[in-house]
């Protein structure tokens, strides 16, 4: 990627942040010693020092012990540790039976999808208009064989941010486990485990300009979780191999780096990005909650168009976005965010994801949203499917 | 910059050739719908006497395979007789265009069908009356030529991903050599249905996925 591209695809990932690297290098060449050789060699004992250091600032950024927080190698491994550990756990204990979202990411939904074809029973929630679990719907659904809830803290695609802290205070008092993917919100929405009942938290690093590969889950002490990566005893037995030193103590420069004001900086080209589409460009659509959203997350469908076309034409002129068209997915399948909320396939095909970092500025959002509405009137001319719009709306 | 398609494919793309629509169509289709990801229109002109496409335009809700491909084959039809326009395979758009991705395939395929159901069109106004006549495994196969395998790029007869077809009281079963739970299960599934369950005398499509 050349310097000219304005990179707005930050919830896919972000750009390393040099004062993450800087806080990095050390551990790669003069403390590279294994935390598990500390009673080996003093070499050990820094490096055993620095990933306690790294997870003492994530844990208390969460307001947990430190013996709460394990490192992974990403949100996928952390979730997959997550659920399929309290699956192993609880099974002959005291059921099968795990509730979810339809809009849940990649890893949790797939996590659970195994686990259903290994007999395990799953529920679904459906969700809103904007993508809201039904708080009510979520209370019937527990049965005394729930083992497990897991329910995202805020959606990937449309942003939509969940009343996490009543679906934990309903799994608490029907007592069971409680897992909450925050991947798209931790540092950049308060996230207290001693005021959110919530059992386990899967987090990145690399959608804070921290390294990728590296990932954390925070587990409530007395969780019921069965350790499944088998090997050493490293993270406090939970997930064995050698720990990533240097990515855990970029992880936590990471985390340190976010603030506040940063958040606000984000939100305000997040307003100002879709304020601009809605008024400026026809037949738009806002997808996700208009507010109750993350503030690094804007997603729009522009109608009779398909999202392929809008991103690569975007591309070529220097702009990096993500759309939920089954074109652009690996599966060739649209995406079940906004078939989720009650969208059709035209919905799903014409939406694009613009995320935001603190790299990005006011113009670049400005530029894109010109860009933009070329590029959407381009592609509606050689439409055909204007005409049967036409043709919907005079009837 | 680096792009996952070729200079001819993005040329096509940026400035598609014969975009458009004509009123007086000699003959016209629409092949795929929104919810299959891509939709193209194809309209013709065609000579009477010398049986020659006049004209050609097409209209792409699409991703740049199929654009790209609606641009290029209305080139390559462009005063050929609907004879040799018929002859206009996928395989010699996409060589036309510097090869496509494999995954794409299936996108560039629709816009090559969307010719020949224009074609076939023509030949029906024209009182060319193609009789109906009862679907048959043979026709079935003919019609899955048509839905790609996204991994290699190449329709799923050729690829052998089809082990049985079995036609019963207009129900039609396929016995599909994937996993359920394989990448792309949903998407050929989908594409399976949506080129046989148009046909007069079928009224079910039931797909079986066998290597479980």
């Amino acid at each position: 990627m050349d310097n000219k591209t304005i990179y707005l695809d930050n919830s896919s990932s972000t750009r390393l942040d040099e004062k993450v690297l800087e806080a990095m290098k050390p551990y790669f060449f003069d403390v590279y010693a294994v935390a598990t050789s500390e009673f080996g060699y003093s070499l050990g004992i820094e490096a055993r020092e620095a990933l306690d250091k790294a997870r003492k600032d994530i844990s208390s950024s969460l307001v947990a012990h430190n013996e709460e927080f394990i490192f992974t190698s990403g949100s996928t491994e952390s979730s997959n540790i997550a659920i399929k550990g309290v699956a192993m756990a609880l099974r002959d204990k005291k059921g099968k039976h795990i509730i979810t979202s339809k809009i849940e990411d990649f890893p949790v939904l797939y996590c659970v999808k195994s686990l259903e074809n290994q007999g395990y029973n799953v529920t679904y929630l459906n969700v809103d208009k904007d993508g809201f679990v039904d708080l009510d719907k979520l209370k019937d659904s527990i049965t005394e064989k729930t083992i497990l809830v897991s329910i995202q803290h805020a959606n990937q695609e449309i942003g939509t941010i969940q009343d996490i802290k009543a679906i934990g205070e309903i799994c608490k008092e029907k007592e069971v486990i409680f897992h909450t993917d925050a991947t798209h919100t931790f540092t950049r929405l308060p996230l207290d485990v001693s005021k959110i009942p919530v059992d386990l938290i899967t987090v990145s690093s690399h959608t804070i300009h921290g390294p990728r590969g590296v990932g954390g889950l925070y587990v409530r002490n007395e969780t019921p979780i069965t350790k499944w990566m088998d090997g050493g005893f490293q993270e406090f037995n939970l997930r064995a191999g050698i720990e990533n030193i240097p990515g855990a103590v970029g992880f936590s420069r990471a985390v340190s780096l976010v603030t506040p004001e940063e958040n606000e900086y984000l939100k305000s080209m997040r307003d100002h990005l879709i304020e601009r589409i809605l008024n400026e460009i026809p037949e738009t659509t806002l997808n996700g909650h208009r507010n109750n959203r993350i503030p690094q997350n804007a997603n729009i469908t522009f109608h009779l168009v398909e999202g392929e076309s809008i991103t690569l034409h975007l591309d070529m002129r220097g702009f990096a976005v993500s759309t939920g068209s089954a074109c652009f997915s690996r599966s060739l399948e649209a995406s079940h965010v906004i078939l989720g909320i009650g969208g059709d396939h035209e919905r799903a095909h014409g939406s694009v994801r613009f995320s935001f970092s603190r790299f990005n500025t006011k113009e670049d959002v400005d530029s894109v949203v010109d860009v933009v509405k070329d590029v959407v009137l381009e592609l509606r001319r050689i439409s055909p499917l204007k005409e049967m719009n036409k043709k919907e709306k005079s009837k | 910059m680096k792009f996952p398609y070729s200079e001819k494919v993005l040329k096509h793309f940026r400035n598609p050739h014969n975009v458009g629509k004509i009123e007086d169509a000699d003959g016209k289709a629409t092949e795929g719908s929104p919810a299959c990801g891509d939709m193209v229109s194809v309209y013709i002109k065609v000579d009477d006497k010398t049986k020659k496409i006049k004209d050609i335009k097409f209209e792409s809700y699409g991703c740049a395979s199929n654009i790209a491909t609606g641009s290029i084959i209305t080139d390559l039809a462009k005063g050929k007789t609907i004879e040799d326009a018929k002859k206009i395979d996928w395989k010699r758009a996409s060589n036309a265009l510097g090869g496509l991705p494999p995954i794409k395939t299936h996108c560039a395929v629709l816009a090559v069908d969307g010719l020949h159901e224009a074609i076939r069109n023509y030949e029906e106004r024209q009182g060319i009356v193609r009789e109906k006549k009862p679907t048959t495994v043979e026709i079935i196969r003919k019609r899955l030529k048509h839905v790609m395998n996204p991994l290699v790029g190449l329709d799923i007869i050729r690829t052998n991903l089809i082990k049985k077809i079995n036609i019963e009281n207009g129900k039609v079963n396929i016995d599909l050599d994937l996993p359920s739970n394989h990448q792309f299960a949903a998407n050929i599934k989908e594409e399976i249905i949506e080129k046989v369950e148009p046909l007069w005398d079928v009224e079910k499509v039931d797909i079986k996925f066998i290597n479980n």
